[in-house]
């Protein structure tokens, strides 16, 4: 049993990653738009976030480099990456109307593509590879909060001794759930997804909503994939590594059944499953029988949930689905 | 509110049909577009675009070594993107190429280690051929049921097909199939599971042409490709002229799905001769590309297939010769998919700028 709380606990920082990866593609699901390229997203966000701590570092010098600021340069560095993809998705599938899928898959050859050759770019240029000094490593996976919480036993690990990424991830999915739920822009956004006829009905801007939320989704996704590279991958560019992620992450939207908050435990447990292999050991299960687990277990939802026909556990009713005006 | 309700200044329109010498014209400047913008990265490396590119056609096509590789990485490519085509067509979003070819080519690997060397050679190969079609299959079937009986979503079940499909064949590799401990890597393949080479290049490009010739014919020609250019159009209309949409979707699914393990078993018995987890590579996806971009016309596959071949092989070479990363064919193959995407736009709309309009309504 204690195992098992060591693992969950061990699972935060994986968890985190993928947290922000599903939320931001939550949001853009919400829109209905299924972008596919979520797996590029997160390469891109990866090197970028990577590749904009160590400019900052190499501007300011290693001795003046702050924490606090690294971390929001790659913050931003990865949301400009990931929303500037998420606006070419939504200007090549809303504005020129080509297929959602296809475009998306498209996003991944291309977003893979640049985060490698910004990678091998920057590992020739600067001969070695690139990373960031250990004063700023050590800042990426702070464990900020204080000991006696840590020191509580089963919970203590689990909620208190995580990366402030996983708290800022927690947070985040509050915000996008109170903005879903409770906010007049938010009920919008979810009428795009659902009816985009009846939204245009009522007056609501398609396009501007689209672009947005495709944006920013893109955005929070790109996020994830610094996270990844800033904490799990200590700082340096493994290519290899990230791969995946972005496949898991498009899995889990569904297995949280396109709900914010359900993504943070959604996500703890994915990212348990991930490093299961680990920690668990059971006899007679290889290790990779369990990383196949998520995807079965999200395909089990996607089954049960389409056969059940809950309302509220379907995808967005337009879901990949482009809105033509004059087709209606 | 004022009460003069101006045009606004661009306007869109849908054209009826376009001179298809203008369609291609447009289809061709997006190509060249993309090639322009595919240079950015290679001029940041430091090299001259126009050399890049001449190394990329040289180095896929120039001698027969490059050519026989870039039909190797063809083969497999263009048989999945044949296989994605009646989907489409039926509007059944099949992104489980990937998966279906994996599954598949564990299938016709379980036979090549079982029966490898035991059974004659031509048995043998016709068998991994079955298996594969049969595992293919039986991957596409499954979403193609539960989207028949309970509308479950396609495009996110085979999307996870996928990732059981690769999973699988990870445990395979470094499990039951291991060759020695702690290798992970599975033997080679008996000699008689070898695909006879015609021309220096395996036979499965022979295959892959006489898909292209069914594939055209099971499409337009036949009742089963009919039923399902209907479905695709109007489920509804289908149900009504007494179709049975269900079996329809699953007949399809599987046949897609076979097709897939086949190109499965090509990779296996043709080029690799041994399983790799990895084996699929992102063909499935990219064939899903190549397949909607050539409007499902089986002869354009071919043309699609042939440009992603050979960027994919030249930069391998312009990796080799001036020190370009390999990435920059995913980049330029994205770029590329881009703006082939684009262009269908500006083929199928006008676009009407308000001062034309005005004039067109005064006169």
């Amino acid at each position: 049993m204690n195992s098992l709380f060591a693992l969950i606990a061990a699972a935060g920082t994986y968890a985190t990653v993928l947290m922000f990866g599903t939320m931001g593609e939550i949001l853009t699901e919400k829109s209905g738009n299924l972008n596919l390229g979520v797996e590029g997203i997160m390469y891109m966000g990866g090197i970028l976030g990577l590749v904009a701590a160590n400019r900052y570092e190499a501007i300011v010098g290693e001795a003046n480099s702050i924490g606090f600021v690294a971390i929001l340069v790659a913050i931003l560095g990865a949301f400009a990456a990931g929303a500037l993809a998420g606006l070419l998705f939504s200007f090549i599938t809303v504005t020129l109307r080509a297929n959602q899928n296809v475009t998306g898959l498209a996003m991944t050859t291309f977003g893979t593509g640049v985060a490698k050759f910004v990678g091998e770019i920057m590992r020739t240029k600067l001969n070695g590879y690139v990373s960031v000094s250990n004063h700023l490593k050590e800042a990426f996976s702070f464990k900020f909060m204080p000991d006696f919480l840590k020191n509580i036993p089963i919970i203590g690990p689990i909620f208190f001794n995580q990366v402030h990424f996983f708290y800022m991830g927690i947070i985040l999915a509050v915000v996008i759930h109170l903005f879903l739920t409770k906010t007049k822009t938010g009920l919008y956004l979810r009428a795009v997804g659902e009816s985009p006829v009846t939204a245009d009905a009522a007056g609501i801007n398609i396009t501007a909503y689209k672009y947005i939320a495709t944006a920013v989704g893109g955005g929070i996704s790109a996020i994830g994939g610094m996270v990844f590279t800033m904490t799990t991958a200590g700082c340096v560019w493994i290519e290899a590594s990230l791969s995946g992620i972005g496949w898991l992450s498009v899995a889990l939207v569904i297995f949280c059944t396109w709900k914010p908050m359900n993504s943070i435990w959604g996500s703890m447990l994915f990212g348990s499953l991930m490093i299961m292999y680990l920690w668990i050991i059971i006899p007679g299960i290889p290790t990779e029988i369990y990383k196949i687990l998520p995807y079965v277990v999200t395909l089990v939802v996607l089954i049960i949930s389409s056969i059940r026909n809950n309302k509220d556990k379907q995808p967005p009713a337009s879901l990949g689905v482009n809105y033509f005006r004059e087709e209606r | 509110m004022s009460d003069v309700k101006k045009t606004p200044l661009i306007r869109l329109a849908k054209r009826d049909a376009m001179d298809p010498k203008y369609a291609m014209l447009i289809r061709i400047g997006s190509i060249l577009l993309a090639l322009i913008i595919g240079s950015i990265p290679i001029i940041l490396t430091g090299v001259n675009p126009f050399k890049a590119y001449g190394v990329i056609i040289k180095g896929s096509l120039s001698n027969s070594i490059y050519l026989k590789q870039t039909i190797k990485i063809a083969i497999p490519l263009l048989v999945c993107s044949l296989a994605i085509g009646p989907c489409f067509k039926m509007k059944f979003w099949n992104i489980g190429a990937e998966g279906q070819l994996t599954f598949g080519a564990i299938c016709s690997a379980f036979v090549a280690i079982n029966l490898g060397g035991k059974i004659p050679s031509l048995l043998c190969i016709l068998l991994m051929a079955i298996a594969g079609a049969l595992g293919g299959g039986l991957w596409g079937f499954l979403p193609g049921l539960f989207k028949a009986k309970f509308n479950t979503n396609e495009t996110l079940f085979t999307l996870m097909m996928n990732y059981i499909a690769i999973g699988l064949g990870a445990w395979l590799q470094g499990g039951p199939w291991e060759g020695r401990k702690g290798t992970q890597i599975v033997p080679m393949f008996d000699k008689s599971t070898y695909l006879p080479e015609v021309f220096g290049v395996q036979c499965g490009w022979i295959v892959a042409l006489l898909l292209v010739v069914f594939m055209h014919i099971y499409m337009n020609y036949t009742k089963h490709g009919y039923e399902v250019a209907v479905i695709g159009d109007s489920e509804n209309t289908a149900r009504y002229a007494g179709m049975n949409v269900g079996w329809i979707m699953m007949r399809t699914m599987i046949l897609s799905g076979a097709i897939c393990g086949i190109a499965g078993f090509l990779v296996l018995a043709g080029a690799n001769h041994t399983f790799t987890k990895t084996i699929a590579n992102g063909v499935g996806f990219t064939a899903i590309t190549v397949s909607w971009l050539s409007q499902l016309n089986a002869f354009v596959m071919i043309a699609i297939t042939a440009l992603l071949a050979v960027i994919s092989k030249g930069s391998s070479t312009l990796n080799k010769q001036l020190q370009v990363p390999t990435a920059v064919s995913e980049i330029v193959s994205g770029v590329l998919l881009f703006c082939m995407l684009s262009s269908e736009f500006f083929i199928n709309y006008k676009i009407i700028f308000r001062s034309k309009a005005d004039k067109e309504v005064k006169a």
